[in-house]
């Protein structure tokens, strides 16, 4: 509650210091990953190799790593809002699958339409499902004081099964046609176009970059952004100018939700085109490293997204190419987040040295 | 004597600001020295350059003439300096004698040995006369055992250097008396002693010898003896100060706050307020005198918002504002100085100027529809920051680091500014410098003759002498006496505040 006197030297809000921060703890994933490689008995470089040739070797594998950065933006940006307001939403994977449900549902359910009118009434469903799968939490948490991490978790696993049993053999998205379990395709007019030919890539990356702006507005522009900061740096002040809190809270873990519901629905109408159970592979959980990665800011985001965009693409290749596991990757974030959360004692570790030697050896 | 510290030509800068200009500090082994200063003079960075915590760009520091280098405070804690912070860094859920062990566990085996513990701790608090119940929780103790608490960890550590920055400014009156006998007996075993405060009273009371700084440069050493609280006062700020603020004819005009019966609980759920009755007019300051604990943070968080009503009416200018949020009472014309700038004023995270919108962030001049415009917010704050004597660099520098009075005074810039029908303010002067409490008073008065109602809660009565048209003496959550300015003799508030009109 009380604020850490350590606070003069604490630098994590320091922007430059944060960027390098963000740029060492990639650096020092890779040379960890590295031994680790070596440890294994594959040789480190060539790996790595065929970690950038699958994300950048050829106009299918670029496509290939921005398909991967769409929701990964949307779910970072998700995570990130949530934790300017000192909320910990762990919940995107379950907001991003009742976001993909709402949107095949709409998708398919109506008939041909104008296409601009079938997308977005598909993306405003999927906004809505995920807004409300973080409303939940939200409520609990302001009205009851369940700890959002608690709740999240439990609607992670709810938000799994509905959509498995949704497609099981007598769910009522089951496609009756097809073996498969999954819903019917969506329709043509459903679907968000390509961007270039040759490629998966399609429109929702430009939506999530435009999203990423939108967010940045919010947060640093309005007084909805400014309200939420001040009630996740110190709700007790925010409290005394005002600002309601608890409602803040609700709202909030709603924007947070609503962004994995565009995650899951974009991913769908871009990517997959129909509903099948785990069709996000763990995008919601990314998200956190994403975020904190990209220094919690919308534009650091949006590079930090495309890095673990490349990394998600190569990794295929990369086990193709060498029998490495693709879950090589997750070690690697894995890492990257432990750094980042360990920043604030590197932090001052660093800064000491500097001081140190621009200053000669006086005390 | 030799001196057990020396400090020579210490300089230390932050973006924009000299805090430390060649400083030269000396200690005798077993004095308690003062250091004294104006806000932002450059004390707290000075010791916590003594104690590890920041580095100085230039300059010596030997300890028992001997040069030393710290690069932590792990160090300074081997050299035998310990330091207690004004806030503490307690871990509330931890008993207290798991808080002093903490980093230092006496060990048998793999386990903590407990009985030894006890012991050594025992003897320690013994020793002093700082005896405490070591398995109380400190979540549970008062603001003055925690501090005791901090006092211990440091002799448990084995310090004979210890640096005390403002501890009287959280203290009630007894809880400092108490303090002093803890300092005394310091002293007598043979500790150092630094104290920091802005109380020239205290220096008057406890310290040997006296090292005054301003604007980041040793202005005086001197000794306590030779010299007295005016000259100290000047020294610091480099004039003349009035001690007691001039309080014009005025006469009170309409009732602005009228609170009737009120009930509240305090933080623990039992009974804060019982039936607590008041009223302020516009043009009238109304001072709130009692003993810390007799219900005054909970009467100033009900007044604002912050605490629920359990039954009993609150009227600003007839409004019922009962069960109503902080938010309604801002819009309703109360400014709040809170006591607890850290937890309630300020976001240390922040910029300044993002502090100084805080309860304005939805108001005209700032808002463009849902935008906030931060060029007007940053420019509006400049000014505020001026006319307080903020003293920083610039206004986009982190409220953190700002010294802890310019914090204060930042605080009391935004809640002026609100230009408010009413003013709740408590401890408004804590933690300032003689210089700048002058200023706030007269600003208080200011705003009475301005016609605003002021409702004053503090626990330095003379204080509340000074400034109040009428004082109220609040004890056990109700107001159970009423004075007048020109009748009250602090004796008989005294006797008051000590629950003696209860038979
Ligand atoms: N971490 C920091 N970053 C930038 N400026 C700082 C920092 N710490 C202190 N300062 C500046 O250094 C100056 C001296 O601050 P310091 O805290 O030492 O003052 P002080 O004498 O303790 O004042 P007070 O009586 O108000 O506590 C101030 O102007 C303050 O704004
Ligand atoms: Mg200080």
């Amino acid at each position: 509650m009380k604020k850490n006197p350590l606070f003069d030297i604490f630098i994590g809000n320091d922007s430059v210091f944060s960027f390098v921060k963000a740029i060492l703890a990639v650096f020092f994933a890779l040379i960890i990953v590295y031994f680790i490689l070596l440890l294994t008995g594959y040789s480190p470089f060539p790996v790595y190799g065929a970690l950038l040739k699958g994300a950048f070797g050829s106009r299918r594998c670029f496509g290939e790593c921005l398909v991967s950065t769409t929701p990964l933006l949307f779910s970072g940006l998700g995570f990130a809002i949530a934790y300017r307001c000192g909320l910990f939403n762990i919940g995107l994977e379950g907001q991003i699958t009742v976001g993909g449900i709402a949107a095949a549902f709409i998708g398919y359910i109506f008939p041909e339409m104008n296409p601009v009118i079938h997308v977005s009434a598909c993306i405003a469903a999927g906004f809505l499902a995920g807004a409300l799968w973080g409303f939940i939490p939200g409520y609990l948490k302001a009205r009851f004081g369940i700890h959002e991490v608690i709740s999240v978790i439990m609607l992670n696993h709810i938000a799994f099964k509905i959509a498995a049993y949704l497609v099981s053999m007598q769910g009522p998205m089951k496609d009756r046609l097809d073996d498969m379990p999954a819903s019917p395709f969506i329709r043509d007019s459903a679907k968000i176009v390509r961007l270039v030919n040759g490629s998966r890539v399609h429109w929702g990356i430009i939506l999530a970059v435009i999203t990423a702006f939108i967010i940045w507005v919010l947060l640093f522009r309005t007084r909805l952004g400014f309200r939420i900061r001040a009630v996740g740096k110190n709700k007790y002040a925010a409290e005394t100018a005002g600002i309601n809190v608890k409602r803040h809270i609700i709202l909030t873990l709603s924007i947070s939700g609503a962004l994995g519901g565009l995650a899951g629905a974009v991913e769908i109408l871009g990517v997959h085109y129909r509903l099948f159970a785990a069709f996000s592979p763990g995008y919601g959980f990314d998200a956190i490293a994403v975020a904190l990665l990209g220094m919690v800011h919308p534009i650091g985001i949006i590079a930090s997204a495309f890095l673990f965009g490349i990394l998600r693409s190569g990794s295929v290749f990369m086990q193709a190419m060498y029998g490495v596991n693709k879950d090589m990757v997750s070690v690697i974030t894995a890492i990257i987040v432990l750094f980042m959360g360990m920043s604030a004692p590197i932090g001052i570790m660093i800064k000491d040295r500097f001081k140190r030697k621009s200053h000669g050896t006086s005390v | 004597m030799a001196a057990i510290i020396r400090m020579e030509n210490i300089i230390k800068t932050f973006p924009g600001v000299l805090a430390n200009d060649k400083v030269s500090l000396e200690v005798e082994k077993g004095e308690i020295h003062c250091l004294l200063g104006e806000n932002g003079a450059g004390k707290s960075t000075l010791m916590n350059i003594l104690y590890g915590l920041t580095s100085c760009d230039s300059g010596e520091i030997y300890i028992k003439d001997q040069l030393v280098e710290f690069s932590g405070p792990r160090d300074a804690i081997a050299s035998g300096i310990g330091m207690v912070h004004q806030h503490f860094m307690l871990i509330p859920v931890f008993t207290v004698m798991e808080n002093l062990i903490l980093g230092n566990e006496p060990v048998k085996g793999l386990k903590i040995d407990k009985i030894k513990s006890e012991k050594i701790l025992a003897d320690i608090s013994g020793k002093y006369g700082m005896e405490m119940n070591l398995h109380a929780y400190v979540k549970d103790i008062s603001v003055g055992m925690q501090q005791r608490v901090e006092i211990l960890k440091l002799l448990y550590r084995g310090a004979d250097i210890m640096i005390f920055d403002e501890p009287t400014a959280i203290l009630t009156p007894q809880e400092i008396l108490e303090l002093y006998k803890v300092m005394e007996s310091l002293r007598q075993r043979g500790k150092t002693i630094i104290f920091i405060t802005h109380k020239l009273k205290e220096v008057m009371e406890i310290s040997d010898r006296v090292t005054v700084l301003r604007d980041g440069r040793v202005i005086n050493k001197i000794k306590t003896e030779s010299t007295n609280t005016r000259e100290l006062a000047k020294m610091m700020v480099g004039r003349e100060v009035l001690f007691s603020t001039r309080r014009p004819e005025k006469r009170a005009g309409a009732e602005v706050l009228r609170v009737e019966d009120l009930y509240a609980k305090d933080k623990r759920g039992q009974k804060g307020l019982k039936g607590l009755c008041l009223n302020v007019k516009a043009g009238e300051i109304v001072g709130i005198a009692g003993v810390d604990g007799n219900g005054q943070s909970e009467l100033v968080e009900v007044l604002t918002g912050l605490r629920r009503t359990d039954s009993g009416s609150i009227k600003i200018e007839d409004r019922e504002m009962a069960h109503r949020n902080a938010g309604r009472f801002l819009a309703a014309g109360t400014a709040h100085i809170p006591d607890d700038r850290l937890l309630r004023g300020l976001i240390l995270d922040f910029p300044l100027y993002e502090n100084m919108l805080l309860g304005f962030q939805d108001q005209k001049p700032f808002t463009k529809g849902i935008f906030i415009d931060f060029n007007k917010v940053r420019q509006w704050s400049k000014g505020l920051v001026e006319a307080f004597d903020v003293r920083v660099p610039n206004v986009n520098v982190q409220a953190g680091s700002l010294s802890g009075g310019n914090q204060q005074k930042a605080v009391l810039a935004r809640e002026f500014a609100r230009d408010p029908k009413l003013l709740i303010a408590s401890q408004p002067t804590r933690g300032l410098d003689v210089g700048a409490i002058e200023f706030v008073h007269e600003r208080i008065m200011q705003a009475r003759q301005n016609g605003k109602a002021v409702l004053l809660v503090s626990l330095d009565l003379s204080e509340i002498m000074n400034l109040s048209d009428r004082i109220l003496v609040i004890y056990e959550g109700k107001i159970i006496a009423e004075f007048m300015a020109d009748e009250a003799a602090d004796t008989e508030i005294g006797f008051m505040m000590a629950g003696g009109g209860k038979k």
